[in-house]
């Protein structure tokens, strides 16, 4: 009896001491994320803050001059903030209403053999590399762009389809989810009013999935903004105040990608705290997804 | 009495497995009819195929006749027209997740009425009719989903009666709520059949004789008897009901 305790109690011991080992593993693995984003804030404002502090905060954020060369150079990255609020909106414009849309469809309206196709091949969008889409834009929407309109193809119009398009798979994706997870009774209770079946999906259950269709919104709005490579490949990049759909326009991370290559001292720094301002950006879009996810419970 | 349903040789299968056997029955006007029988008599089924909310379920197969008003229900019927003929409440309560004007008035919007001023009394009559006016008036712009169980059942009959229905099928709609709740329901049934005719679902054989004037007992899908509330309870003419009444299985 004594020994059976005892070993019990050997064994006791040896259960904590690898427990306490395997949640020390968990901590730090959680604990990599977060110090991976600890380590980006302290790096951008670090280098970004003094340069914005040199050029003048209100001079860097509503100057409309950009030209860092120049002697004497004048950093305004007013055009560049601009043209990704532009490219954004535009990028929503197009890629909401065909996403929820399709999500819709996905969910209450397309047979399963029409669904086994369209799953995939919405997954596959959403894996396809920026690049590839760049590509795409480059070679048949550019040119479309040029021979429909008669204008250089590289337009903030090319930019925001395509731009839209890249959010599509987001949309889809979670509102497809949200629209699933509305209970079959408030359809069945619409169609027990006399409610045909279009009815009933766009004014109860659509409705009912609002919340989770605002935050693919909202995350697909942070892919449009934060988008670079593609954007880059059709957005023309004129670093000038934005003039209209059907002329080139920069984003901030376009600015950036650029002129990092050879880029030196403030000019280098006026890069990074453009950085700033898109990581500012970024976070308000995330706090509303979560001030958003909040009120939904 | 004057028949609002006649139902001749009724079958209905679920794929391979047959749901309903045979049924015939007529279901007058202006009256409460009581469908009673154990877990998976068939009860629920034969309630949801006089509105045809079994189109929704895959694989369910029916034939036979359902008329109303001598009119073929599975013919060459607008489905959607007879579902605002043919009202419906659930088991449980299931109000849209918005406002209480906007439950109620969902249906008559549905139907074409966009004067607010239409939909104000429509809603308001609804309400009273169902016996929830008094408690909501000053909230009709709050969610439905904040209301309790009862209330929220009582919204979702209101929400049948505002597109004015001949008939309301209930299935089980006191099942999920407390007694106060449930006895609320049941006078509310009472004085809904002098405009309606009421079908109503029921685990619960005290609320059949209590509140209906006729009852079917289901067994295995088929239908055992029909008749009279009180000669049913006081003395079944079958064995099965006797049992079933008497408490011996189900």
């Amino acid at each position: 009896m004594k020994t059976n305790t005892i070993k019990n109690k050997h064994y006791f011991n040896k259960n904590r001491v690898s427990e306490n080992i395997m949640r020390l593993l968990f901590f730090i693995a959680a604990l990599t994320s977060v110090g991976a984003v600890l380590l980006i804030c302290i790096f951008l404002f670090g280098n970004g803050i003094p340069a914005m502090a040199e050029i003048g905060i209100f001079k860097f954020l509503t100057g409309v001059q950009w030209s860092p060369t120049n002697v004497p150079p004048s950093f305004g990255i007013l055009p560049m903030i601009l043209g990704s609020i532009y490219t954004t909106a535009g990028a929503i414009v197009v890629g909401v209403p065909v996403g929820i849309l399709t999500a819709v469809y996905m969910a209450r309206f397309c047979d399963k053999r029409i669904y086994k196709c369209l799953k995939p091949a919405v997954e596959l969008l959403a894996g396809i590399p920026s690049i590839v889409y760049g590509f795409f834009g480059m070679t048949v929407m550019v040119p479309l762009v040029r021979s429909f309109f008669g204008v250089n193809g590289s337009t903030m119009l090319t930019a925001s389809v395509l731009l839209g398009i890249m959010i599509l798979p987001t949309i889809i994706n979670i509102s497809e989810s949200a629209i699933r997870a509305v209970p079959e009774s408030y359809y069945e209770g619409a169609l027990a009013l006399g409610a045909s079946k279009e009815r009933s999906v766009f004014f109860v259950i659509l409705p009912a999935a609002k919340s989770g269709v605002f935050a693919s919104v909202i995350l697909g709005t942070g892919r449009a903004i934060g988008e670079t490579m593609a954007v880059i490949m059709v957005a023309g990049n004129q670093p000038r105040m934005p003039q209209g759909l059907l002329r080139g326009v920069r984003t901030m991370t376009a600015n950036i990608v650029q002129e990092m290559g050879y880029a030196a001292g403030l000019h280098r720094e006026a890069l990074i705290a453009t950085g700033v301002v898109l990581f500012v950006f970024i976070l308000i879009i995330n706090l509303s997804f979560s001030l958003l996810k909040r009120r939904d419970k | 009495m004057e028949k609002k349903f006649e139902i001749t040789d009724l079958n209905l299968w679920y794929d391979a497995f047959q749901a309903l056997k045979n049924i015939n029955i007529e279901i007058p006007k202006n009256n409460v009819t009581a469908f009673i029988g154990p877990s998976g008599c068939g009860k629920s089924t034969f309630l949801k195929t006089l509105n045809r909310m079994n189109d929704l379920v895959e694989g369910c197969k029916i034939n036979g006749k359902i008329l109303l008003d001598g009119e073929d229900v599975y013919g060459d019927i607008d489905v959607n027209a007879l579902r605002k003929r043919v009202g419906m409440v659930f088991q449980k309560p299931n109000p849209f997740p918005m406002s209480i004007y906007d439950n109620v008035a969902f249906g008559p919007r549905t139907h074409g009425k966009r004067s607010k001023h239409a939909l104000d009394e429509i809603v308001e009559t609804a309400l009273k009719n169902a016996a929830i006016w008094d408690e909501v008036k000053d909230r009709l712009k709050k969610s439905a989903l904040s209301l309790s169980g009862g209330q929220q059942q009582r919204i979702c009959i209101a929400r049948a009666l505002a597109v004015s229905p001949d008939v309301i099928l209930m299935d089980e709609p006191t099942s999920a709520l407390d007694p106060i709740s449930t006895s609320k329901i049941e006078d509310l049934i009472f004085d809904l059949k002098e405009k309606y005719s009421i079908i109503i679902v029921t685990h619960n054989m005290q609320q059949a004789a209590r509140i209906s004037d006729l009852t079917a007992f289901f067994l295995l899908g088929e239908l055992i008897e029909t008749g009279d509330t009180d000669k049913i309870f006081s003395m079944p003419k079958n064995k099965k009901t006797e049992d079933y009444i008497t408490g011996r299985f189900g």
